[in-house]
């Protein structure tokens, strides 16, 4: 998998990079980690205990000693736990000691968003929690070639990074992915598909779906759309995102986790001030419902389905 | 003194009702605290009793198997067969008023709560006849009229709770007690350390119950923790090892144990037991562990066969006889399946139902806009 090809290179070209998590020793529930074990060494790729906070706790103390610490969090239900030592200690060590000590070789991945069958604990997508912490960084790959590009870039970057890959992906996403070793910018967003009606934002798995009714919408509507995936949520690019509204004066915001204090709240608020007289409607946002998420019978009714978006997008043209 | 002698009377009329010892093969390793005996009461009803129940809930785990092959069952499914004599021995010596609190690997523990087989299949079809309306899940059963708060996906997450339950227990004066249920993998979860403690520190009556099949998952517990030995892990708190696959071992060990925390507080039992199955649906239980092993475990330790052998051996029960309840059975969960397949899934309103509580005559408004939450 691309992650995976991210992760060996990672480890050939820094000596002081380890990978660690439960049960990547054999190549984890993904195989993400395959390989590695054989390859470096059970000194740098080796499992950990079911303990997320002691996981992470640890991290941050193997990176504030210059180690690239890239752990795994299982499943980012399961991020929890380890919610402290992310926003008091990874997120605030350079802070809080005067730039003397940092750990920003700690890579914190985790799978997230919806599977179909996933139910309350294997589907949720929590960045919006992460958003909210300055010093630390939060980045959600759209695809394999994005992936790869993105997760070297944030293993290297000197902050501590917080990587959500969308669990559907792994098996349902094939792309052509560059050999070697490249990097994706953080903090830079991608124009996917270029328009000048409505600007819809989003990222990880919620990409496609916008793409799809970007499609649906040329066809039906002729209405043409700019679909944009921000890639790094935590520090997003508001420039990228404020010039395609400047342009269409439309805009949609669109990701699985629930409505009410996601991320896309953030991107609304920002845009609506920033681009206030080049709106030519409200900004909106197509998200999952503010309930847990649910089992599989009521997931369709949860997700924010290219249905909604597509009649978002026209309720917005049609304003 | 482990072998307290039974008065005269007791024994004549035990004797008279069917009753018997059986000397227990295992010894019970103890820590910080002195062992119950190895010689266990029981009598044929019992036994017999016994053998149906954990039958039930092997045929019950095999049926989820099929179904979940079948793809009626989506999702995540972990079962519990192997096991089963932790489930039906702890029940024999507690009551419905003691409290259970479990992992995700729930679904025979619904079943010794009294929960029936059917609504035990409805909920892992996702239909509104099972126990949690079809929402909860394989992971979360509950049954609130048996003090068995389920269920839970989370690992480790229920160890604190169970803490809390039996605080409750405690404060309202109520000669019971909690049992929060946890695996070795679990065992080396931060927050069962810090439940550990406040009980210790509360004398709260919660009896924590490692569930020690070996393998968190696909990690063997001598990789996971540099102390295996789970029943000592609670240090100042005393801990009993039971061999799990001995259901009266389960039965002695837990009345102990019931009758420890009522007077003392929290005590750890750690229960060597073995799942057949892998972890969870996904896993084939075969990359970790060998087919040897597993089928050494089926041969020498089955919990089921014990009691067939125990019941066979002492002339309590026929072979014919224990055919003809194993034939019950398998239509009993035959029919509790055709019954949960027929259920429909939850209404779509139940998207939005149980989210918050709101008064009897209003509703909750969601902050979006048309998203309403119902009151109950």
């Amino acid at each position: 998998t691309a992650v995976n090809e991210a992760l060996h290179e990672a480890l050939e070209s820094d000596g002081k990079a380890v990978v660690f998590g439960e049960d990547v020793g054999f190549g984890g529930v993904f195989r993400c980690t395959t390989g590695l074990a054989e390859r470096f060494g059970r000194d740098r790729v080796f499992n950990t205990p079911l303990c997320e906070q002691g996981i992470v706790g640890f991290g941050v103390g193997l990176a504030a000693m210059g180690h690239r610490a890239i752990a795994e969090v299982q499943f980012a239900d399961y991020i929890f736990p380890a919610m402290d030592q992310l926003v008091n200690e990874a997120a605030k060590y350079r802070y809080r000691s005067g730039g003397q000590w940092d750990c920003g070789g700690l890579t914190v991945r985790a799978p997230c968003g919806a599977v179909g069958h996933g139910g309350h604990y294997h589907s949720q997508s929590p960045e919006a929690y992460f958003t909210h912490t300055p010093g630390l960084k939060v980045v959600v790959p759209s695809g394999p070639r994005e992936a790869k590009g993105l997760l070297l870039a944030s293993i290297r970057d000197p902050n501590p990074v917080v990587f959500f890959e969308p669990k559907m992906m792994y098996r349902t996403s094939v792309e052509d992915v560059p050999e070697g070793d490249y990097e994706l910018p953080l903090g830079e967003a991608r124009v996917v598909r270029e328009g000048s009606d409505a600007t819809l934002v989003g990222w990880g798995p919620q990409v496609k779906v916008l793409v799809a009714a970007a499609k649906e919408l040329e066809e039906t509507d002729g209405a043409q759309c700019e679909v944009i995936d921000l890639r790094t949520l935590l520090p997003w690019d508001y420039e990228t995102v404020c010039a395609s509204v400047s342009k269409t004066g439309r805009l949609v915001v669109s990701h699985e986790a629930s409505f009410t204090g996601g991320f896309g709240a953030e991107i609304a608020a920002f845009v609506s001030e920033r681009c206030f007289l080049r709106l030519e409607s409200p900004p909106v946002r197509v998200c999952g419902q503010d309930t847990p998420f649910p089992g599989h019978a009521h997931e369709p009714l949860f997700l924010p389905t290219q249905q909604k978006v597509v009649e978002a997008v026209r309720s917005s043209i049609g304003y | 003194l482990a072998r307290a002698l039974r008065p005269r009377a007791a024994r004549g009329l035990a004797a008279a009702a069917g009753a018997l010892d059986v000397e227990l093969n295992v010894p019970f390793m103890a820590h910080k605290i002195d062992p119950p005996g190895q010689t266990v009461q029981t009598s044929k009803e019992e036994l017999l009793g016994f053998f149906r129940t954990m039958f039930q809930m092997r045929r019950m785990e095999i049926a989820a198997d099929m179904l979940y092959k079948g793809k009626f069952i989506r999702g995540f499914c972990h079962l519990y067969d192997g096991q089963e004599a932790v489930a039906t021995g702890m029940e024999a010596a507690i009551t419905k008023e003691d409290a259970i609190i479990t992992s995700y690997r729930d679904h025979c523990t619904h079943v010794g709560r009294g929960g029936t087989v059917l609504e035990v299949m409805a909920e892992l079809l996702g239909r509104v006849d099972g126990c949690s309306k079809g929402i909860g899940g394989s992971m979360h059963m509950y049954k609130r009229d048996a003090e068995f708060y389920g269920g839970n996906g989370i690992v480790g997450a229920q160890v604190p709770l169970g803490a809390g339950i039996a605080f409750q227990q405690k404060y309202s004066g109520k000669p019971n007690v909690t049992f929060a249920l946890y695996g070795d993998g679990a065992a080396n979860q931060g927050q069962g350390f810090e439940a550990l403690n406040i009980a210790a520190l509360w004398d709260l009556p919660v009896v924590y119950v490692c569930e020690n099949n070996h393998y968190g998952m696909g990690t063997a517990e001598w990789r996971a923790a540099k102390q295996p030995a789970y029943y000592t892990r609670g240090d100042y708190v005393p801990g009993l090892r039971i061999d799990g696959m001995d259901v009266l071992a389960v039965k002695e060990g837990v009345a102990f144990a019931k009758k420890h925390a009522l007077e003392h507080g929290p005590i750890v039992l750690e229960m060597d037991t073995y799942r057949y199955h892998g972890h969870s649906m996904s896993d084939p239980g075969s990359t970790y562990r060998t087919r040897d092993e597993i089928s050494g475990i089926r041969q020498e330790r089955d919990p089921i066969e014990r009691v067939r052998k125990l019941l066979l051996d002492r002339d309590l029960a026929s072979a014919k006889e224990l055919k003809a309840i194993e034939k019950e059975v398998k239509a009993e969960i035959d029919q509790a399946v055709e019954g949960a397949k027929k259920s429909p899934e939850p209404g779509l309103d139940y998207l939005t139902k149980n989210i918050y509580r709101a008064t009897i005559e209003s509703t909750v408004k969601g902050t979006r806009h048309g998203l309403v939450y119902d009151a109950v």
